[in-house]
């Protein structure tokens, strides 16, 4: 108990200005949604067709999304954790681009690429008839896309935090690489598995350019909450603050859930 | 989400700092009288010929600038009812500008600009040869319409319904230029798109369909309330509805008016 309050008495008011100015820029906003949230009607909007339609599908391709960019992304994690290979800086970087690209231009780059014109998308439409423009997979994949980084990165950092003599003494008793991996890396790093794909599946929850470019607009095909959200501000603002609380409600209570289990320790 | 929630806040925190420099422009040059900046909220159909109306403007009218804002008529309206900064609104129907009018944020009566009618967007060359609105509900032919939320997809349901064709759209866009950027990508086959829009892609033909007149959208414009520069925004307008401003208009496939 003392040492906190021996600490705070140490802070500058230099950076604690700026830092309560942060925190209430970060919170107002939130705030502003819960004042100006119409309470009274809430029940009754909440039950509408449409709202559980896109909050479901949301859950649904999130999820998707997390279980495919944990099945790519950890072995690539690893791979930039414990390979040494030319080239690993680039690979490094590249794996981060979607990160900092804007979402709707991951859009357009995967219609170029998984469209029906696209390099990929129009040997799949001739071979095997698939198209994946407008099609819930095409949400997922666009949703991967953006959030796949925040999961590589996780674990990436995981691995590299591990002590690397558990996995040398495994070798040493003879275990091979994949023995070794799925036996001692993995539940050392599940941690960081476990705050990668939850970051992972926050993302692909809020994921809204790449998508609507992507996947278009359908209710209960590729219309998730935030192309909801974006719809319904267009005529019923009201509509739009209960649709964003509840995308609040779903992502609070996920992070607060797990943080402590997992996101605390990672 | 956020990235969509982001951008509209920069845009008017954007349009803020423009309308509070524009202010202060004002008071630096005294011909202020039509001069300085002037800040148009513009239907996304009319991107084309707003732009050039804009330059011509500018041009007609030395030492000002004209701010064009495009994007889905509702999401203007919606933005102008929350505070944002325009001077002028030109939807593309008149229930986005009822949204305003009714918020009180309009000053005087809205003036019906153009009226624009809605066309089948193929690719050039008509590939799958569609003839009308009952070759959309074909298997196989998949169509972008806008979401009922915007003028363009009120008028499409309209339209629709007036032709008794029932369709399962692949995708319901956010305005005109999404459901028309999913035709030139060849993502679909067709869009309920205005003429005007086709006229303004080299690469897409537009088919005409008689269901469409049942479907014409006036477009309205106004002069806002809390406009900034309301000597400029008036001039603006006028110049837009001016004889000239009509021709540039028509040019591009809008219909004049009907008191006119």
């Amino acid at each position: 108990m003392t040492r906190p309050a021996r600490r705070r008495q140490r802070v500058p008011l230099a950076l604690l200005l700026p830092a309560g100015l942060g925190l209430l820029f970060l919170v107002l906003p939130l705030a502003g949604l819960l004042v100006r949230a119409p309470w009274t009607t809430l029940p009754r909007r909440l039950a509408q067709p449409g709202v559980l339609t896109a909050l479901r599908l949301s859950l649904e391709t999130a999820t998707a999304a997390t279980l495919l960019c944990v099945a790519l992304g950890v072995p690539l994690a690893w791979l930039l954790a414990r390979v040494e290979f030319p080239g690993r800086r680039l690979v490094r970087a590249l794996v981060t681009v979607p990160l900092v690209l804007p979402p709707v231009v991951g859009g357009v780059a995967l219609l170029l690429v998984f469209g029906r014109r696209g390099l990929l998308g129009s040997w799949l439409d001739t071979t095997f008839g698939v198209s994946l423009p407008f099609t819930t997979a095409g949400v997922v994949l666009a949703e991967a896309f953006v959030a796949m980084p925040f999961l590589v990165i996780a674990v990436e950092g995981a691995l590299r935090g591990a002590d690397p003599r558990y996995e040398e003494a495994a070798a040493t008793l003879g275990a091979g690489r994949w023995t070794t991996f799925t036996r001692v890396t993995l539940p050392l790093v599940a941690p960081g598995v476990a705050a990668g794909a939850v970051l992972c599946w926050a993302r692909a929850l809020g994921e809204f350019g790449a998508t609507i470019t992507f996947a278009g607009n359908y209710p209960g095909r590729t219309q998730t909450m935030p192309l909801a959200v974006y719809l319904a501000l267009e005529t019923d603002v009201q509509a739009a603050i209960v649709l964003s609380l509840i995308l609040l409600t779903v992502s609070v209570a996920i992070l607060a859930g797990l943080r402590d289990r997992w996101v605390g320790t990672a | 989400m956020t990235a969509r929630w982001i951008r509209a806040a920069l845009a008017g925190v954007a349009a803020l700092s423009l309308a509070l420099t524009g202010c202060g422009g004002a008071d630096d040059e005294p011909s202020a009288g039509t001069g300085g900046r002037v800040t148009v909220f513009a239907a996304a159909s009319l991107t084309e010929t707003f732009t050039k109306l804009g330059k011509d403007y500018e041009a007609a009218h030395p030492g000002t600038k004209v701010v064009l804002n495009f994007a889905g008529s509702s999401a203007l309206a919606t933005q102008i009812t929350q505070g944002a900064p325009a001077d002028v609104f030109a939807a593309a129907s008149p229930a986005t500008m009822t949204t305003v009018t009714d918020a009180g944020d309009a000053a005087g009566t809205p003036a019906v600009l153009v009226r624009n009618q809605l066309v089948i967007a193929v690719p050039k060359g008509n590939p799958d040869r569609v003839a009308g609105l009952a070759d959309l509900a074909r298997p196989g032919v998949k169509v972008a319409l806008c979401a009922e939320q915007v003028p363009c997809g009120t008028a499409a349901r309209t339209a629709l319904a007036a032709a008794g064709v029932r369709l399962t759209p692949a995708t319901l866009e956010q305005d005109v230029k999404g459901a028309l950027a999913k035709v030139k990508l060849g993502e679909v086959d067709a869009a309920l798109v205005y003429r005007t829009d086709v006229r303004a892609a080299a690469e897409l033909d537009a088919v005409e369909f008689p269901e469409s007149a049942r479907a014409v959208n006036d477009y309205p414009i106004v002069v806002l309330k809390h406009a900034g520069n309301p000597a400029g925004a008036r001039a603006f307008v006028d110049h837009v509805r001016s004889d000239a401003g009509l021709a540039v208009l028509t040019a591009a496939g809008f219909q004049a008016p009907p008191n006119r």
